[in-house]
């Protein structure tokens, strides 16, 4: 079966600074990625070059016919837009030529009320407006799910349900999952490969290579301890 | 000046709707200003058909046409400070045609004077306004994810570039058809006024546009019957009409 995900030497540049060079990796289908590093090493810019809004050197190729959701981590909207989360939804529904019925389905997939997808979209929460991206993401049945640290702002009880979300997702769709993330210890337990990016390389492989005492300290420039959780959860 | 019939209404009122419309994305889109400046640009071909002896409709969209690829090919070139080179520009536009243009012709170009119409220019007037709103209404999802975040509308798989480029037409077409009856400066306002104002009251999408569109049929009906009595031009009574409903909507906003 082909991967998911080949990307070969893949180098960004804005101008003089080189934000990512010869990033190598790949994503079998259905398995879950999760890209960790310090703030400043492309995380993101990986990602905008994986969906092609940011010009890049090298090979991104995606499996025919993928489809991918994409979750940034946030987007800058006026508090007083007049568009609602249901607007917003429902947008995608009509681009993505499924019925608008898709839009209250996916806010159930990700446990908005449809009261608060009701209000415009610049008065939600941080993480209202997470899962109302993820629930965009999740409308037009996509193969693949490009997430950008879910967590960002979202309080514990409501992170542990994101995260479970993403597994069942895996699980009963089988979704190939790319995560950026902070939570060093969730990806170890539960993430099948790791790419870590630094400023200087980046490590690719499982997350018991990569994720070592040694090699965290070279790329974070300091001591980062991170605990296992007891109870094992899958992503 | 007389009293306008039913059938002088009938041009204005397709451009009152085109421009609520455009006017709604306009503003959702953060681009007041840039509105005004884009409206600037049909002056200079203005200035260039009258001294060619055309029809001034004619070069103002000309220019209009050529501003618009212009935007959107800075705009294509991420990391230039647009805002700047639209500033620039269409100052600049603003500086050739008042030279090119001189007198009562320049005051026509930038405020308008309504006065009859070949039955040619109507039917083309509502063919171009019925494009842009068709356009509008067809394209309303497209526009609306580009607008909420450009990298989203990519992986749904909108071309952004095209749409980008689909809309700033729309909106040139817009501003010249507003040319005769409000000029290059108030017709960059009745765009951006109504939807300004709309944005003010409205909670949702339908209700910004239903409203922005309402705003400016009213100002500009109201206004067009309004000024003969008066012994103004209509244009800026429009624009008035149009203003005064923005500053009541700020009072309903600060009561909500």
């Amino acid at each position: 079966m082909p991967n998911a995900l080949d990307v070969r030497h893949l180098s960004v540049a804005f101008g003089r600074q080189q934000i990512l060079s010869d990033v190598s990796f790949h994503v079998e289908p259905g398995q879950s990625l999760a890209i960790i590093g310090p703030n400043g090493s492309g995380k993101t810019v990986l990602f905008k070059a994986l969906i092609g809004t940011v010009p890049h050197d090298g090979a991104v190729e995606w499996a025919p016919g993928t489809k991918i959701g994409y979750v940034p981590q946030k987007l800058d909207i006026e508090r007083d837009l007049p568009l609602t989360g249901l607007d917003f939804l429902r947008a995608k529904a009509d681009v993505a030529g499924v019925p608008a019925a898709q839009a209250e389905q996916a806010l159930a997939l990700v446990e908005l009320p449809v009261s608060i997808a009701s209000q415009p979209i610049g008065t939600l929460s941080g993480g209202q407006f997470q899962r109302l991206l993820l629930a965009f993401a999740l409308m037009g049945n996509p193969s693949v799910l490009l997430v950008d640290e879910p967590t960002a702002g979202v309080d514990e009880p409501s992170e542990a349900g994101i995260y479970a979300l993403f597994g069942r997702l895996r699980r009963e769709r089988g979704l190939t999952i790319l995560l950026i993330s902070h939570e060093l210890s969730l990806v170890y337990q539960a993430a099948d490969a790791v790419l870590c990016l630094s400023r200087r390389r980046a490590f690719f492989g499982r997350p018991m290579e990569i994720l070592t005492t040694e090699r965290l300290q070279d790329v974070y420039g300091a001591n980062v301890k991170f605990h296992l959780h007891d109870d094992a959860v899958s992503l | 000046m007389t009293m306008p019939s039913a059938s002088d209404l009938l041009l204005p009122l397709a451009m009152a709707v085109a421009a609520g419309l455009v006017g709604s994305y306009a503003v959702m889109r953060r681009m007041t200003l840039a509105s005004d400046a884009i409206s600037h640009v049909a002056l200079p071909g203005v200035g260039i058909a009258i001294l060619l002896n055309v029809n001034p409709v004619l070069g103002a969209l000309a220019a209009l046409i050529l501003g618009t690829l212009l935007i959107w090919a800075v705009e294509r070139q991420a990391r230039i400070p647009t805002e700047a080179i639209i500033g620039v520009v269409f100052s600049a536009a603003l500086a050739v045609g008042s030279m090119l243009a001189s007198g009562e012709e320049l005051l026509d170009a930038l405020f308008g004077a309504p006065r009859a119409m070949s039955g040619m220019e109507v039917v083309l007037g509502l063919a171009a306004a019925l494009l842009v709103i068709g356009f509008l209404v067809r394209a309303r999802s497209r526009l609306v994810i580009a607008l909420v975040s450009p990298d989203l509308a990519r992986t749904t798989g909108i071309n952004v570039s095209r749409i980008d480029l689909l809309f700033l037409l729309s909106f040139a077409l817009t501003v010249a058809l507003g040319l005769r009856f409000l000029g290059v400066l108030l017709m960059g306002s009745l765009i951006i006024i109504p939807a300004a104002t709309a944005k003010q009251v409205a909670g949702s999408l339908r209700g910004m546009q239903a409203t922005s569109v309402a705003i400016a049929v009213v100002a500009t009906v109201a206004g067009t019957l309004i000024a003969p009595s008066i012994h103004r031009e209509t244009g800026p009574v429009v624009i008035i009409i149009a203003a005064l409903g923005f500053f009541a909507s700020l009072m309903v906003r600060r009561e909500r």
